[in-house]
């Protein structure tokens, strides 16, 4: 512990400076390099010694073992005990953030190696449907003799209406809810009450919201229409996973904009009262306005969560294979379900590869719509901001 | 304010009452909305009680003795929850460490200029859909996990979970539920990290300050104020986060081969996750399968809501100490 009295700021450890007493006790700026190096090295023998053959996988998880014990050891001898913890856990922490990289890194690489051919030499997958694909077309492709048949038009148009219908229900519901939390009922049990269940159903997984969507429309129909096999057969549509979906987004849109509203400054609300203006004109007029640019984004959020969303829309709309704009008849797919009706059950069995390929380019699609949603929110909330005035 | 009250030269177009209709309208049209919302929400329970009801008690809501795939439905319905819980908690128990390690590399340890970009991109991360990870998970993962898992099975298969199930061998595709929970820590690795990230950051720079200034290395530092400060938030993140495992279904759907319940992760054909019998059987399902599989969402529904209500009375709890909310 005699160094560590003489460093007193643990902070890095300053370059050359010669001997002088801040530095003193110091292993050298450069000793980690030393130490990577020799990890890899001896990384690289130990695998081939091990496997006899070269495998990187096994040599960059040895050298980085290695390296992480290598500076242990190093730091010890050459500095203290606590340095030498705290040197361990930097590295850990590295280690962490490197790990959590590769499968992320992958799934993305994946998709666009996989996806990306397709959607070049096909631009047709993106205005064509399935209507007029059979099993032998694809084999026909699988043999080469073929170009690629089908497409995920119907699947962009299903989650297109039933992503839009889901909208339609879970904004204004979600919008006013929130206006009543922050607005009205401030503290009183009953906000406090809507609080605590947004809060549960944040946690409703996907496909209980899809079932409970079923379940319901299955009552509605039997009970007010009719409860023969066809009638129950129609409740299959996009309606159906629409309110599946808005069960999944009306918490998100209340949380983010109840948020937003709480934000907005009480002096806008007071001057615009002290004006006479009524509390509903003050809301829409005044309040919601400052505060749009973020209730926007939270929206947008709250749609790109439930258009990538597949276990509700799997058990509710059916599968159809050809465009279908009707949300209130017949069976709708989604691009999500697409995929994975495409990649579970190929159109042809013997030939999976055209399907997979299909599969893999409406994934690249979907990843890009999601993706493209949140930088939109992002952009709405950074641009469209209130402006800031210059007190 | 007050209608009742009226001035007596108010010139026209601002008398009081002008607009008190909009008032009364608007503030309904609110409180419909909350109401709406707990309506949803109850009705969420309603509706599936009822329709799961033939399954639960055959023999007073339909007309069959038992239901169709097993004597009872706690028998078929354990195996499946059985299932559900170890690969949610295989899950956990890969992410946490590596999320709380990506959290406190964004809030302490990266340059600024790496930090803000890397919780970005974690933030998209988390937006990618479900089926395209299932979709990862079956065609890339799997496959590159069964030498790994032979090596478990050689090396450590005197361990039951790495044991080959009765019956069966060592998987040769990897779909196994081990795999499927390696794909639901990917999934859930994101939302953990940024509610990890978002609690370490409110850690107050005067603790960390003070640490420093007498003497604390930096693992020091944060094992002294940033843990304490920050052990019911990251409580409440796991919790929340195994929520997310629990009820993820299209990741598991496509991954895992599933099969009765078993103790071994590296066999196919093992396992199921009521998620992804539902999700499997429900498109073909009608009648008592259906009121089966329903009810199999209600025990979903059930455990999850029982996490969730925990993690969040762990929140509450620590409100004022920790920066937990």
């Amino acid at each position: 512990m005699s160094q560590s009295t003489t460093n007193l700021t643990a902070g890095p450890p300053a370059q050359k400076t010669g001997s002088n007493s801040l530095t003193a006790g110091l292993m050298p700026g450069w000793t980690w390099i030393v130490v990577a190096g020799a990890a890899l090295v001896l990384g690289a023998a130990i695998t081939v010694v091990l496997s006899d053959q070269f495998a990187v996988v096994g040599w960059v998880v040895l050298s980085g073992l290695l390296y992480i014990v290598g500076m242990y050891l190093i730091t010890l001898v050459l500095e203290t005990r606590r340095r030498a913890t705290d040197m361990l856990w930097k590295n850990l922490v590295w280690t962490a953030f490197f790990i959590a990289l590769v499968p992320l890194i992958s799934v993305i690489w994946t998709v666009v190696a996989n996806g990306l051919p397709t959607l070049i030499s096909n631009p047709g997958i993106l205005t064509d449907d399935m209507s007029n694909v059979v099993g032998a077309d694809d084999q026909a492709t699988a043999a080469g003799e073929a170009p690629l048949m089908g497409g995920i038009l119907h699947g962009l148009i299903g989650t297109l209406t039933i992503t839009l219908m889901a909208m339609v229900f879970s904004v204004p519901v979600g919008l006013l809810a929130s206006i009543y939390l922050v607005e009205y009922g401030t503290d009183n049990w009953f906000s406090k009450a809507i609080r605590f269940f947004v809060d549960v159903m944040t946690g409703i997984p996907s496909i209980v919201a899809g079932l409970f969507a079923f379940s319901g429309m299955t009552l509605f129909v039997s009970t007010f229409i009719s409860d023969s096999p066809a009638a129950l057969q129609s409740v299959k549509m996009g309606l159906t996973a629409s309110i599946a979906l808005s069960v999944l987004m009306i918490p998100v849109v209340v949380r983010s904009t109840e948020e937003m509203l709480r934000v907005v400054p009480n002096e806008l609300r007071e001057a615009s009262y002290a004006l006479g203006v009524r509390k509903w004109r003050t809301i829409t007029k005044v309040v919601l306005p400052t505060a749009m640019s973020g209730i926007a984004s939270g929206v947008t959020l709250a749609i790109a969560r439930v258009a990538g969303e597949t276990a509700p829309i799997l058990v509710t709309a059916g599968y159809a294979v050809s465009v279908n704009w009707n949300v209130f008849s017949g069976w709708v797919t989604a691009l999500p379900v697409y995929i994975y009706r495409q990649l579970i059950n190929p159109t042809a069995p013997a030939a999976p590869d055209p399907a997979a390929a299909r599969a893999w380019a409406a994934a690249l699609i979907l990843i890009l719509i999601v993706m493209g949603l949140n930088l939109l929110a992002r952009v709405i909330a950074h641009y469209f901001a209130p402006q800031k005035s210059g007190r | 304010m007050n209608s009742t009250r009226t001035a007596p030269e108010r010139p026209r177009g601002l008398t009081v009452k002008n607009g008190a209709a909009g008032d009364k309208v608007f503030s309904g049209l609110t409180l419909a909305a909350g109401v709406t919302i707990l309506v949803v929400l109850a009705f969420v329970a309603i509706f599936l009680t009822i329709e799961s009801l033939p399954a639960l008690s055959p023999s007073l809501f339909s007309d069959q003795d038992s239901i169709d795939s097993a004597d009872s439905f706690w028998d078929y319905v354990w195996p499946l929850m059985a299932g559900t819980v170890m690969a949610s908690a295989i899950a956990i128990l890969l992410a946490t460490p590596v999320a709380i390690g990506i959290g406190l590399y964004i809030s302490h340890y990266a340059p600024r200029r790496i930090a803000t970009p890397v919780g970005y991109v974690i933030d998209l991360l988390a937006a990618i859909p479900s089926v395209v990870y299932g979709a990862w998970g079956m065609t890339f993962l799997a496959p590159l996990l069964v030498p790994i898992y032979q090596w478990l099975n050689t090396y450590l298969g005197w361990i039951p979970l790495f044991a080959e199930a009765e019956g069966a061998s060592v998987t040769s595709t990897g779909r196994t539920l081990l795999t499927a929970s390696i794909v639901l820590a990917v999934m859930v690795l994101p939302i953990a990290t940024s509610l990890c990230r978002e609690i370490f950051l409110q850690t107050p720079k005067l603790h960390q300050e003070a640490a420093q200034a007498l003497g604390a290395t930096r693992w020091e530092m944060i094992k002294m104020t940033v843990f304490p400060f920050a052990r019911a938030g990251i409580v409440s993140a796991v919790m929340l986060a195994l929520g997310r495992a629990l009820g993820e279904t299209m990741a598991v759907t496509m991954v895992l081969s599933p099969g009765v319940f078993s103790l071994s992760l590296i066999t196919s054909g093992r396992n199921g996750t009521i998620p992804a019998e539902i999700a499997l059987n429900f498109p073909e399902a009608f009648g008592m399968r259906q009121a089966e599989l329903i009810a199999a969402g209600l025990m979903l529904f059930i455990i999850t809501l029982l996490v969730n209500m925990t993690a969040r009375w762990i929140v509450s709890r620590h409100k004022e100490f920790s920066g937990a909310n």
